[in-house]
This record gives structure tokens, sequence and C-alpha cells, in this order.
């Protein structure tokens, strides 16, 4: 179980991811002794090198951009607070959590998993999936037999079934509004193990 | 006219083995010697005739000729007739694929059983025996081997592990419980008088029971593949049906030694479960330890390749062998020295070994397995049969309704052990695709000739397998693409939320595996730590990175250049347009196009292209699946090409604009003054666990430009789409101290520019549907690339906007630009 791992991780820190996350203790410890095994340079931080090692990630058709969500914009390196408060996207969502922090809203809403999903998308952060972010992203989703006239046209159905201000590009209230039928909160939920 | 043109094929395959079965059977009838042309006795002719004079005075001298042409048939005779048979089954088996829609519709194992009945009935008609081929020892010495070697040496081991408390607890639980469910209830049957069965005592309906409940529904799991069902049930179904077979043969010979005795009394019962504990763990332990042997050996085989797959090969049968000796489990001994074997070995035998034993493993087993379906419908029509309605009929009853209740009561009991419970239609699925195979079949008539009743429990369990096999073989495909169909939303969803939708499931899939999440994971650290720590030490060969670039390279160009011939026929451009659109040339560029009215007919054509090409996730398991075919990791590949192409495209993008990036670079794989763990990283792709040697990337793209341009580059779309297939570029290992590279960077240079120049040549000839500018980069690029240090590359360019003319396959911006 790591216990070697888990004692670098202090209480006050399981705490405060506690708080901030929502995760379970039993579960932030299990998780951080992933993260441990992940670094393997043992300074307490991820780069995308340890990311990369992973070999499921690999065959992932989006992994490089999973990969970069986990880092902060123009950082290289996360440490465990932030690959902790990345994985709270993907808790399941419980109906009966009382909300600590009434304004903020939980990282695992709806909202947040779908933002999640959006800054996939849109990496240059201007809040807009433009036709070339979306063909990027559609490109690597994709099989290589499909020509580039295809994809176009897909793209630009996307773009036209979801815009409702005319702008070519999806904005997030647009993105959100197109998937208002679909189970997201199950889609994106992992079951953590305790 | 398609239709003529397949018919002919078809007819010549019928007739050459309509031929080939006439020519066998002749030959089976003349087993009395030949008339020979020598004079008795008879010697071989390759000897020549050798006269003995006979003693009594011959009116005249006769003169015997050499003999030109001598048949001497008793002496080829039994190799003779194996090998007729096998390229009959054989034949029978391209027969199929001729005309390929049948084997969607119709599992294989229901068209051999077919043409074992047709061959059957030929043979009954002109009063002929089957050879005997399905004795006891022939059966379990040389014809199942292979077949659980093949299902065990190309089951995936990493989902197998995760679940393998499942599967041990289908196979083991579920066989006993539908042996002695079965059993019981047809002793139950047999009570009544109107069936004529009441000599039949307990003890042989157990043994017939757990003759019959030994599942092969690795037949549909092609059909479950189609339909997405997810992959814990195809690991579980994989994994039942190999244990089950294990389970059953020792069932079985529990209960055929049980049903000799007279009396069984408790203690024989205890010894029975005692017995098989014993018989299970000492199998497995057997294996293990042939597995290390194995292992160990090819640690010193590298100056005698050719004789490397034999290894693996020897060691295998040698512990199915001695396990028989010692009467354990030989199945759990061959199929834990196949799993404990294939990790080390693969490592440390060359690439051409690696195809070679995959290669036989696969065609002994698909053999195998054919020829005793083969038989079964053969013997079905030659066999006399004791048919009796009542039991035979209540047999296949209670077969289908305990194996169906089973399912139900162990998932319910073991779900809550499950990272991802089963769901009504994962068992349904289990238990209708409980079809009985190969080993019921033998099985069942290998029985002892002492029990009475021996010919009605062959009927019947020819009964319940031509059942199960065509009816539900047949039926379930129609029947889950029905409840699949049933479940999604009838009405055709937006593109948008198929897209989506398929986005959210990949990011979850890939976040998944990042948290390692399934359930043993502490377990599996541990191991590995271990493993890398000890094991591999001992067993693997040369585990130390820096020698085996070189080496790794090559296979790595050889697989490149491989699926270079392999995908060069033109498939690319090939792919039929199906949307019609207005004629817009440059149609990636601009965003501001006027808005474009999409036919009906355009949507649909949308929705099925995106359901067929979009990857689908996690394939870990999908691709072994098919028990007919070696394992097909193309997508794998594909996608992991097109990321490494990705990167370096981006390389290169950057190299052009940066012109103060040719700072002194020595070591080129390094980024530019960052530090080692920025900028591109290296990565270990070892998809061994998956078992996959092949692929093992290594990243760190090599072919940057040594030029700075100061245009910006006009990559044509279709060089974009070639590239994926074609620029597998070179790639050096990281991992060691920088220093110790340099050496090696040499020749993986040099190979480098070998790589370039093949790729260049397919790019070439593409290139007039590109900017011509593109294919003057290249060249000049490559020859500078020996000779002045390559400059290093520094990671994407920060992002302009999203306005101008740049090409958006450029801006694939996946890391966060470096500069401060």
């Amino acid at each position: 179980m790591g216990s070697r791992a888990s004692s670098l991780l202090r209480e006050e820190d399981i705490e405060e991811i506690k708080k901030e996350t929502g995760f379970s203790h039993s579960q932030i410890t299990r998780l951080y002794s992933r993260f441990h095994s992940l670094d393997k340079g043992e300074n307490g931080a991820l780069s995308r090198e340890d990311f990369q090692r992973i070999p499921e990630l690999a065959i992932n058709p989006l992994g490089d951009r999973i990969i970069n969500a986990f880092f902060p914009e123009g950082e290289d390196q996360v440490n465990f607070r932030g690959f902790m408060r990345t994985l709270a996207h993907f808790r399941p969502v419980e109906d009966n959590e009382k909300n600590k922090d009434p304004t903020a809203e939980p990282l695992n809403s709806r909202n947040n998993k779908l933002l999640f999903a959006f800054r996939l998308y849109d990496l240059d952060r201007d809040d807009k999936i433009s036709r070339d972010e979306l063909l990027q992203v559609l490109r690597m989703m994709v099989g290589v037999n499909i020509s580039d006239e295809q994809l176009g046209s897909i793209a630009d159905r996307t773009i036209q079934e979801a815009d409702t201000n005319g702008d070519m590009s999806i904005s997030f209230s647009e993105f959100i509004k197109v998937l208002e039928k679909v189970d997201v909160e199950q889609k994106m939920s992992i079951r953590f193990l305790h | 006219m398609g239709f003529l043109s397949s018919v002919k094929p078809v007819c010549i395959v019928l007739i050459s083995f309509a031929v080939l079965a006439l020519l066998s059977f002749g030959a089976n009838a003349e087993d009395s010697p030949k008339p020979t042309t020598t004079k008795p006795p008879a010697k071989p002719t390759e000897h020549g005739p050798i006269y003995t004079a006979p003693p009594q005075p011959l009116p005249e001298p006769e003169k015997s000729y050499l003999p030109l042409f001598t048949l001497n048939y008793p002496r080829v005779q039994i190799p003779f007739e194996i090998t007729l048979w096998v390229l009959l089954a054989s034949f029978a088996k391209i027969g199929f694929h001729v005309y390929h829609k049948i084997t969607i519709w119709v599992p294989e194992t229901c068209l051999l059983i077919s043409i074992g009945l047709i061959v059957g009935a030929i043979m009954h008609s002109v009063h002929e025996q089957p050879p005997a081929v399905l004795t006891s020892s022939v059966f379990f010495l040389y014809m199942l081997p292979p077949i659980v070697l093949d299902s065990a040496y190309f089951m995936p081991t990493q989902p197998f592990f995760e679940n393998v408390g499942t599967v041990l607890w289908f196979s083991i639980v579920g066989t006993l419980w539908n042996s002695i469910g079965v059993g019981i209830c047809l002793y139950g049957v047999c009570q009544i008088p109107a069936l004529g069965v009441q000599d039949i005592n307990l003890q042989e309906n157990l043994l017939f029971a757990s003759i019959i409940s030994a599942v092969d529904p690795v037949a549909v799991l092609a059909v479950f593949e189609d339909v997405n069902i997810n992959e814990q049930l195809y690991i579980v179904a994989f994994g039942e049906s190999l244990f089950n077979d294990a389970v059953t043969v020792v069932l079985y010979n529990l209960f055929n030694h049980v049903a000799e005795l007279p009396v069984v009394d408790a203690a024989d019962v205890f010894l029975g479960v005692l017995r098989f504990f014993l018989v299970g763990l000492g199998g497995m332990l057997f294996g293990l330890v042939f597995g290390f042997v194995a292992a160990f050996t090819t640690r010193f085989t590298r100056k005698v390749r050719e004789i490397e797959p034999l290894f693996i090969f020897m060691y295998s049968y040698l512990a199915y062998l001695l396990a028989e000796l010692l009467s354990i489990s030989s199945i759990m001994a061959i199929v834990t020295c196949a799993l404990t074997m294939k990790y080390y070995v693969e490592e440390n035998v060359s690439q051409r070994s690696c195809t070679t034993i995959r290669h036989v493993i696969k065609m002994l087993g698909t053999v195998s397995e054919t020829l005793i379906f083969f038989f079964l419908g053969v013997v079905t029509i030659t066999t006399d049969h004791e048919w009796n309605w009542g039991y035979i009929l209540f047999t296949i009853l209670f077969a289908q309704i305990w194996r169906g209740l089973g399912i139900v009561v162990l998932t319910q009991i073991i779900n809550p052990f499950r990272t991802i419970p089963f769901n009504f239609k994962d068992q349904f699925g289990l238990s209708y695709g409980g079809l009985r195979g190969a080993i019921t079949f033998a099985l069942a008539y290998t029985l002892p000739n002492t029990i009475i009743r021996k010919k009605l429990f062959i009927t019947a369990t020819i009964a319940i397998i031509i059942f199960t096999v065509f009816i539900q073989g047949i039926s379930i495909r129609p029947i889950i693409e029905l409840m699949n169909v049933r479940k999604t939303n009838w009405k055709l969803g937006t593109i948008n939320v198929e897209i989506h939708t398929r986005l959210m499931e990949h990011i979850t899939a890939g976040v998944e595996d990042l948290c390692g999440q399934w359930s043993h994971h502490s377990l599996k650290d541990k191991f590995m730590r271990f493993n890398n720590r000890f094991i591999r030490k001992i067993l693997i060969r040369d585990n130390r990175p820096e020698s085996s670039i070189v080496a790794l390279y090559k296979k790595l160009e050889l697989q490149n250049a491989m699926e270079v011939l392999d995908t060069i026929s033109g498939d690319i451009s090939a792919a039929p347009s199906l949307i019609s659109m207005h004629e817009e040339k440059a149609s990636n560029k601009s965003s501001f196009k006027p808005k474009r009215t999409f036919l009906a007919s355009d949507l649909t054509a949308m929705h099925e292209i995106l359901s067929k090409n979009m990857y689908k996730i996690r394939e870990r398991t999908m691709s072994y699946t098919n028990k007919h075919t070696l394992p097909n990791d193309s997508r794998a590949r594909e996608i992991l090409v097109r990321r490494h192409t990705s990167i370096r495209r981006s390389l290169r993008a950057r190299s052009f604009q940066g012109s103060e990036s040719a700072r002194s670079q020595k070591y080129f794989s390094l980024p530019l003054g960052q530090s080692l763990d920025t900028g591109y990283a290296t990565e270990s792709i070892r998809l061994n666990a998956d078992g996959d040697p092949a692929l093992e990337l290594h990243n760190r793209s090599v072919r940057p430009k040594p030029r700075p341009r100061s245009k910006q580059p006009r990559f044509s779309t279709t060089r974009a789409r070639l590239d994926p297939l074609q620029e597998l570029h070179s790639t050096v290992n990281m991992e060691d101290e920088v220093r110790a590279e340099e050496s090696s960077h040499r020749p993986s240079r040099q190979s480098s520019s070998s790589s370039n120049s093949r790729s260049r040549a397919p790019l070439q000839r593409h290139s007039s549907l590109g900017t011509p500018s593109v294919g003057e980069d290249d060249p000049e690029g490559d020859e500078q690339q020996l000779e002045s240090p390559p400059p290093a590359w520094t990671p994407e360019p920060p992002d302009r906007g999203s306005g101008g003319p740049r090409n958006p396959l450029l801006r694939r911006a996946q890391w966060k630009p470096q500069d401060k």
C-alpha cells in the first residue's frame, strides 16, 4: 500500500484536499500512492514524461490533451494538490453532498465537468471552439480513412447545430445547451476505489 | 455478375474437395495390400526387388524386369490419411470465406459441422468408417494441447489478472453448479418410467452432466465485439472458457472414477474434493515452474535463433505431458506455463521468432479445433445412435436453465466485489452465449465402455452441441442487436452529441487508466516492482536499455516499412466521399463560409462515418477475442504513429520560425536550453503488458529541419494524411545518460535518413496534390541533416489566435509555450 509514500503526505494536507475536492481520506491516500508511483524522479511533482510513461494513455487518441489538462497554464510540473484538483472533476456526483462552501461550486459539478471537456477543445482559452480547433480534435478521434473534406463537412455541421449567435464557433454556453440531454455526470465519472 | 464470380470459386473448391474426399475414402478402403509388381516377398521399391528364387523347378526361367511403378500404401497410410483429412477441413475453411457475409451471420463452427455432416453422409453411403481419431489418447495427447495453448497464449494478461477472481469464480463454481444441478435433475428425470432410462444411476448422470457443462463462449465473442459490450464481459467469457475446460476435465476424471465404485460414501466425497484442489493447484505450480524455466532458457538462445520457437512449444508440451503423467490438471499446467512464459520470452527472442511462435500457435490451435468440429459432423452421421426423445430434450432444457440460473446467482454474489458490476445485458450475453464446443464432444466420445448407456450419452451430447451451436450461435447476433438497439435512443442524436460523448468517453477512459483504477492495483504494483528488481534480471537477457536502442530501432523501422507496403495500395485517397458537397477548394482554411445546407442524407452519412470511424475506447481486449485471427493492433498503432507524427510536425513548424534556435547542439535529442524534464518527453511505451511486444516506441523525434525558413510551410492536406502512415521517424531512447547515447546516435541518424528516403518516395508520388514547396523541403532538409548539427526543436509556438491563414493541422498546440 506504500506506507513509505503515505508518510510524506501530512494530515493537514489530506484535510485540505478533502475539503477542496471532496475525496475521502482513503481515496486520497490511495491516489497519493499512485501519484508517488508515477513520480519516478521522486521530487514530489509530476512532469509530462511521467504521464507519458503510462502505456494506455499512449494509445488513447486524446492522450496528449488529457495530460495537458493536468498542467496549469504555462507550467510543466504538477504537484499532488494540482493532480487531485484535476481528478476531482471525475468524482461521481452524489446527491446527498452537503455543500460545505455554498458559494463555490464543487469541482465535480456538471458544469465543471463540461468545462473540463470544453477546455480539451479550446486550447487557446478564448472561450470558443473554433472550426480549426474542432477539426483538430476530430482528426485525432477518427481513423485515417476519412478525407479532410468529409471531416470539414462534419465540423461545419457540428458548428451549425450548436451555434446560436452566428459567430461560427461554439461558446461554452452553446456547448452546454447542446449537451443538455446527455448524462454528463455519468459519462465523466470514475468510481474511485477506497 | 458478382454472384457468378463468387460462385465459380465456390464450385472449384467444392469439386476439389469432393475429389479429395473420395480419394481418401478410396485410400481407406484399400487396406489390403495392393497388387505390386514385385514378386513376394515384397520389399519397398527403392531398394529394388529382391528375388528369392522359388525352390521348385520352373518350366522356364522367368525374367522379371525392374518394376517401374510400384504402389506401397500401408507404409504411408497413417500420415497420408491424416494429411488428407487436415487438408479437407482446411479447404472447408477457405470455402467459408469466399462469400464473407456468411461468417457474419453464421459462426464458423456451424459451417464446419455442416461440412462434416455432408462428408459424413457421403461416407455413410459408401459404407465407410471414419478414422479412429477420437480415441482417448489421441485426443488428449495431440488434439487438446494446441487448442488450450492457443487460448492461453493469446489471453490478454493485464485485464485477465484484474478479473481473475471473477473468472475463477465463474469457471469453478459455475461448472460445479451446472454439473451437479443438471446431474441431479436428470437423475430425477430418469426415475420416470415412461422414458425408459431407469438404469442410469446417479454417478453416471453426474458424469454426463459434467461433460455437457463445458461451455465454449468464445465463438460468440465476435458478435459481442460489434455491439460494444464492455471489455469486462470479454475477459470473463474468455477466461471462463479456458478454465472451464480444466475444471470439466478434472470433474470428468473424478466422476469417472466414482462411477466405477459401487458405493459412494462420505470419505470418497471428501477425498474427491481434496483431490480437486490438489489437482488444480498442482497443475498451476507445474505450469509456473515450466514457464520460468522456459524463460530462463531463452535467455541464452541468442546464437541459435532458428530453434527459438521450439523451446516454447517443447516446454509447454512437456508441462502438459508431465502433468498428465502425474494425473494432475494438465490444462492448468499448460495455461499457467503459457501465461508466465509469454511475457519474458517475448522480450528475449528475436522479432522473427516471436512472429513465428504466434503464427504457429494460432495455426495449430485452429487446425485442431477445425478437425474436432469436422469430425463431429462426420461422426454424427456414421455412428449408430441411440435416440431417446425424453432424455435428450430434458438434457437440453436443464442445461439451459441451469446455466442461466447459475450465471444470475453467481453474478449476484460476486457483483459487490467487482469494480464494474455486470448488468442484465451482460448476464444474458454470458448465459445465452454458452455454446458447447470441442471439449464436450471429445469427452463424450472418450467415455469408458463400462457405461452401459454410452451411446445414449454420445447422442445426447451431439444433440446438445448441435442445438447450441446452430440455434444459439445463429440467433445470438440478432438478439443482441435488438437488445442494444432498444436501449439506445431511437431518435438520431445530433452530430454534436455523438462527437462530444465520444470525446468524454475517451477522456474518462484515459483518466481511469491514469489512476490505475483497477482493484488489485497495489498488488500489481508490488508485483511489478518485485518483477523488475529480481525476476527480470534473471530471466531476461538484455536488461540494459542502451544496448537495445539500435535493435529496437531496427524493429521499429521494419514495422514501418511493412506498414508502408501494406497501405500503399491507395486506400487513403480512394475513400469515397459520401457527402455531396459544393465545390469548395481549400476547404480547410477559411472559417467564413456561406451557411451550408445539409441534406438529411448527408446527416445519415455523417452519422455513419462517425460511428464507423471514430476510435472506440479502450481497445485492450477487443483485439484478442476473435479466436480465429491473430490479434490486430493496427488501431493502437495508428494512434501512436499519429501522435508522434504530430509532435514531430510541430517540431518542424517551430524550427521554421525560430532561427535563433540553432544553438550548439551536441545532443539533438535534448530540447533547447531547457532542463531535461521540460519540452518533449521520453516515453518508453511497453505494450508488452498487452501481449504485443512488437511496438516499443521511444519517443524522441529526430527530424528537425536544419535550415530555418522564413515563410510558413504549406503542408498539403494529403500530406497530413499520409504522414501518420508513412513517416515513422527515428526515435531515440532518452532513459540513459545523454553522453552514453552519443555514440549510438550515429547509427540511428544514418538509419533515419534512410527511412526518410524510403518514406519520401511515396510522398513525392502524392506531392502533386499538395503544394510543391513541400516536396522541395524534404530532400534538401534530409541531405543537410547529416552534415549540419540539427538545431534543437523547441515546443510549439504560442498560439496566435484563430484568424490567419495558418493550416489548422499545423497548429496542433499540444503543449503550452515554453518561452517565458
